[in-house]
């Protein structure tokens, strides 16, 4: 299997400007992580709020450059620092947001929304555009009807698979999922994560998948990625780290994991009589 | 693609109208507002027609009727419906035509300072760092000014005249809209959508203007209506002093200016002018309320 994103001694500092009563100083939002992805595999990465999961997934989306250390996208290297990102690399990876209701233009139609990145980064004809997007609209569960009508007019499952339509519009290779179903309720995430699990295998994809929800996360991914504080603590497959939590952040991560089975809704109401 | 755009237009006309409608609904709440939009309308059907309207040339002077008093006066006449000014000129004919001048003074010089406050404050709230504070520190030069006086300076300079006055008080007016778009911009700037076009490629300018700005225009359509009024008012203000329309135009302000020795003695020369003004004002006043109320998303969050 190919490798499709490799990160190596990824690093993030923020500098926090000091002013007349502060000392400036220097927040590590990220320190040296590195793994991989093959192709067609979810890599998920996991970890509390403010763990630095985000800012690695804008570091991987090439919005933000790392301080330091490499990013290669299909074995080449990426600095967007020094400026070297050609619309080539930029069609290779594509993001798709926690929240649906901030992440479509209000004021674009749908049919506006999903040809953009088309328009913006291929010389190809109109009506082909709209072809693809419709293919595309329909791939996702909604319908052509759907093509002129405005984001306020959708319910918040039905604008992530749009916005889930525009990160394929290019063809991407990676697609880094930010938390894509944390905003929607219990039975739309379950429809979601079908489609974008339907979607991988027609096409191939390979996703990097930020979530803080573990039983999400069992159920999607391949390996997993455990941060906390900017490091990772624990990285190896996924039956590896659920079966056998080395890291004791992992072990009360899965600990506080709320559980919904019978067996432990029973044993909970035991405990609950016997007391 | 004829096809296309025939089903596109057939598709987004419900979407649209249904907006319109919404708008309307909010913008009809307010009574005093749709009594404004109507005049309002009223004076751009009177501009438009004001050949049509007014009973006589503007500049005639009728030397055998100086000075005469308006119809339901002792001594009026019933061809000069509203009197006639120092020099014999119809009143009414003048007022009329004046609603030319007042208009096309609001809409060029609302027009001016909107595009170019928008471009600047755009740029400024996109890039910030140096640029935006070169852009808001001039701003802020300008707004330091008291208004009048600094459309006054300008004019000195570049000679009386209502195109002179109107690039004037343009240039006056602009801080507002700079400061209203940098504002808009910045908090437009970290939202998601503008990432997510950031993500498939989009350029600086795309973004600037294509995804951002359209988020944008609420406020700044409110305050293009203020400063509409205002605009009106500073021409005014300007022809009063001598430094906008000249004579013979019959612009309101100017109009105002010529009759003033008669304050105390033929009021109509002094005050219908005055009252015009003053309408016209308030009307376009009351209309941007409605906007306001219609259009800003913390009164309104649907």
């Amino acid at each position: 299997m190919s490798v499709i994103l490799e990160a190596r001694n990824i690093v993030r500092d923020y500098h926090v400007p000091g002013s007349f009563l502060k000392k400036a100083k220097t927040v590590h939002a990220v320190k040296g992580v590195s793994f991989q992805v093959e192709k067609g595999k979810t890599l998920a990465i996991v970890g509390e709020s403010g763990c630095g999961k985000s800012t690695l997934g804008r570091i991987l989306t090439l919005i933000d450059p790392a301080t330091s250390g490499e990013l290669l996208i299909e074995g080449k290297t990426v600095d967007i620092a020094k400026g070297d990102l050609t619309p080539e690399m930029r069609r290779k990876v594509q993001i798709v947001f926690q929240n649906p209701y901030g992440s479509l233009n209000p004021r674009q139609k749908i049919g506006d929304i999903l040809t953009e990145p088309l328009v913006i980064n291929t010389k190809t004809p109109a009506d082909e555009r709209r072809d693809r997007a419709m293919t595309l609209l329909k791939k996702v569960g909604l319908e052509e009807k759907h093509y002129n009508r405005y984001p306020h007019m959708f319910s918040g499952g039905q604008r992530q698979r749009i916005a889930i339509a525009r990160a394929l519009m290019l063809n991407p290779k990676l697609l880094v999922l930010d938390e894509p179903v944390s905003a929607l309720d219990l039975s739309v995430q379950a429809q979601v994560l079908n489609l974008l699990a339907d979607l991988q295998d027609e096409f191939q994809l390979t996703y990097v998948f930020i979530s803080h929800d573990l039983s999400v996360v069992r159920y999607i991914a391949d390996e997993v990625m455990v941060m906390y504080f900017g490091e990772a603590v624990e990285y190896g497959s996924r039956d590896e780290v659920f079966a056998d939590p080395k890291h004791s952040y992992t072990k009360t991560l899965f600990a506080a994991t709320p559980r919904a089975d019978v067996e432990s809704i029973r044993a909970r109401l035991a405990r609950k009589k016997a007391a | 693609m004829s096809q296309a755009a025939a089903t596109s237009a057939v598709s987004t006309d419900p979407s649209r109208r249904a907006r319109l409608a919404e708008f309307w609904y909010y913008f009809s709440e307010n009574r005093g507002a749709v009594i404004g939009l109507v005049f309002f309308i009223f004076l751009v059907l009177l501009a438009i027609f004001a050949p049509l309207i007014a009973p006589h040339d503007p500049t005639q002077q009728y030397r055998d009727a100086v000075l005469v008093p308006p119809v339901w006066q002792e001594g009026g006449r019933a061809d000069f419906l509203l009197g006639t000014d120092a020099v014999g000129r119809d009143m009414l004919s003048r007022l009329v035509y004046g609603t030319q001048f007042s208009l096309f003074v609001g809409v060029i010089v609302t027009a001016l300072s909107l595009v170019v406050g928008v471009v600047f404050g755009v740029i400024a709230g996109y890039f910030r760092g140096w640029v935006d504070t070169a852009i808001m520190r001039v701003m802020d030069i300008i707004l330091a000014f008291p208004s009048l006086l600094l459309a006054l300076v300008l004019v000195a300079i570049l000679g009386p005249g209502l195109v002179n006055a109107m690039i004037a008080i343009s240039l006056v007016y602009q801080p507002h809209f700079v400061r209203l778009a940098r504002a808009a911009v910045m908090s437009e700037k970290t939202r998601d959508y503008v990432v997510a076009a950031k993500v498939a490629g989009a350029g600086h300018t795309r973004l600037m203007f294509k995804t951002i700005l359209p988020n944008c225009m609420a406020p700044l359509i409110v305050q293009a209506t203020l400063s509409f009024s205002s605009a009106i008012l500073d021409a005014a203000a300007l022809g009063f002093l001598g430094m906008g329309a000249q004579p013979p135009t019959p612009e309101w302000g100017t109009m105002l200016a010529e009759a003033r020795e008669f304050i105390q003695s033929k009021w109509w020369v002094v005050t219908l002018p005055g009252v015009a003004i003053l309408i016209t004002v308030l009307a376009i006043n009351l209309m941007g309320d409605g906007l306001r109320d219609a259009l800003d998303p913390k009164l309104k969050r649907s």
